[in-house]
């Protein structure tokens, strides 16, 4: 359950929320995105701007029949009837594939994908039909080291373009930390702003409920993991 | 020449051609339909619902209303209960399937025992019985197919959608629990039209083999939707030939050829599946 949530996020900003398993982080993205109903309160989006989301990798079903040319057509469910992919579909799938650099697989299953290639297919769908909001619930995670800077500059591109972005992640040195405005969250909002200023071991201490270390490291906030730290000088 | 004219025989009766002509219709029905009950992870509803529709056939059949009237809205009201139930998240699809069809057939056989002289009827329901097969049964089954049919090529893009991936469905704007709604309908529907020639408790089977073999076959949505058919209407056409042939039941024959394909797709498409996967090894 979640309570005392107050954001509000103007056009092309770049959010990032972070916090714990079991935060309610992808929660509050379905509260936003308006597939989870809130008890109280209430969430109003610019009635103009259309969303566009991006679901967590581990909750899709990576053997259900589909090519990932059908999957990214399918946000025109909508709008469009008719069974076949038209010409006009299958040129703006090539489009949007190949502005996230993966032209080549829009006639593969979904399951012959590689983790970085997942992630761009359900971007590519979000794109699809030229969003205003980009929503991602935990974009990089199971993806290696490249993969992940690739998809961050692939969102700061995006962002570039006029995309207002909001994003959860776990991944606090390697992606919040490089966003210009985050959000610390466990079931409600702990602090919100600059990651200089959120990023403090007081503040994941609220956080995660575990202490944690700040350095800097090059101008950026680097969080040192007491816990992963011990273990480390357990082992030897 | 003796032979051809042996397998022609059954042919000469009147009985054998509609109930044909039904369990035939009523396999590319439960085909088409089946891919959608397996993608969604609710082969258990071709069972329940059809011990629901049994509720509503035993109901009709003691107040004495038109069976098709009865049963009918029975399992439609069945089949949207589920899916109210169902939006139960803490409670799931399986779970719903399994309150609501139960309490539906307990009902039917109390009702059966309380005013047992319906029990006749009520017997055809829950085994089938290709003797008793009507030419109004052909053009129920046959209009519902046609109806199904729409409901697919029609819906297609919003089915497979909220299908594959309900919560960003309903983000864009397809009203996912109406996308259920109807396919449930549409489910109780052929059981109704269906269950009087191959009966309640085998149907299920029609509702999961041929879409599950079909599925081994190919990971294409749109080719899916066709090879479930053919092997749902092949399996009926030839099981109902075979169970004239061996003198078995009808229904038993048609299940059983159908549990055949599945096992002989099985073992094909695992063969397939370990060169696929020694000719990765090499990379």
């Amino acid at each position: 359950m979640l309570h005392d949530v107050y954001l509000k996020i103007d056009r092309r900003e770049f959010v990032g929320i972070v916090g714990p398993s079991g935060s309610g982080k992808t929660t509050l993205l379905k509260a936003i995105i308006g597939s989870q109903p809130v008890a109280h309160g209430s969430i109003t989006i610019q009635p103009q701007l259309t969303i566009g989301y991006v679901p967590q990798v581990e909750t899709v079903d990576w053997y259900f029949p589909v090519t990932v040319e059908e999957v990214i057509v399918m946000t025109r469910a909508k709008t469009k009837w008719w069974p076949r992919i038209t010409t006009v579909e299958r040129t703006a799938v090539r489009e949007v594939l190949e502005k996230l650099g993966i032209a080549d697989v829009a006639h593969r299953h979904i399951r012959e994908l590689s983790g970085g290639q997942q992630q761009r297919v359900f971007l590519a769908r979000a794109m699809f039909c030229q969003p205003d909001i980009l929503v991602l619930d935990e974009p990089t995670s199971g993806v290696d080291v490249r993969t992940r800077h690739e998809i961050l500059h692939l969102l700061a591109d995006l962002h570039e373009d006029g995309l207002t972005i909001l994003l959860t992640t776990h991944d606090l040195n390697g992606l919040a930390a490089h966003l210009p405005r985050l959000v610390c969250f466990n079931k409600t909002v702990l602090a919100d702003g600059n990651p200089r200023d959120v990023l403090t071991s007081k503040v994941l201490e609220a956080t995660y409920g575990a202490p944690m270390e700040v350095l800097e490291h090059g101008g950026m906030p680097l969080v040192i993991d007491h816990g992963r730290v011990a273990m480390r000088g357990e082992g030897k | 020449m003796i032979f051809a004219l042996d397998l022609l025989e059954p042919y000469g009766f009147q009985f054998f051609r509609n109930g044909l002509a039904v369990s035939t219709i009523a396999g590319a029905l439960c085909g088409l339909l089946g891919v959608f009950v397996i993608l969604r992870g609710m082969s258990y509803i071709g069972h329940g619902l059809s011990h629901a529709v049994f509720g509503g056939a035993a109901a009709s059949a003691v107040i004495k209303v038109n069976y098709f009237l009865g049963a009918g809205v029975w399992g439609v009201v069945s089949g949207l209960l589920i899916a109210r139930v169902a939006r139960r998240r803490v409670i799931g699809a399986d779970a719903a399937i399994g309150v609501v069809t139960t309490a539906s057939f307990a009902l039917g056989l109390a009702l059966m025992n309380r005013y047992g002289q319906a029990s006749k009827s009520i017997e055809a329901v829950l085994f089938g019985s290709v003797l008793g097969v009507k030419v109004v049964d052909i053009y129920a089954v046959a209009l519902v197919a046609l109806l199904g049919l729409a409901v697919v090529v029609l819906g297609y893009r919003k089915l497979l959608f909220s299908t594959f991936d309900r919560d960003v469905a309903q983000v864009s704007n397809v009203r996912v629990s109406l996308v259920e709604a109807v396919l449930l309908a549409m489910i109780s529907l052929t059981i109704l039209v269906t269950m009087r020639v191959i009966g309640t408790l085998l149907i299920s089977a029609l509702l999961v083999i041929p879409a599950a073999s079909a599925r081994m076959t190919t990971n294409s949505f749109s080719r899916l939707l066709w090879i479930s058919p053919i092997i749902g209407a092949i399996t009926c056409f030839v099981g109902m030939n075979l169970s004239y042939h061996l003198d078995t039941s009808a229904s038993a024959t048609i299940i059983l050829l159908d549990a055949l394909v599945f096992v002989v797709v099985y073992a094909i498409a695992g063969t397939r599946n370990r060169v696929k996967m020694a000719s990765l090894g090499h990379l």
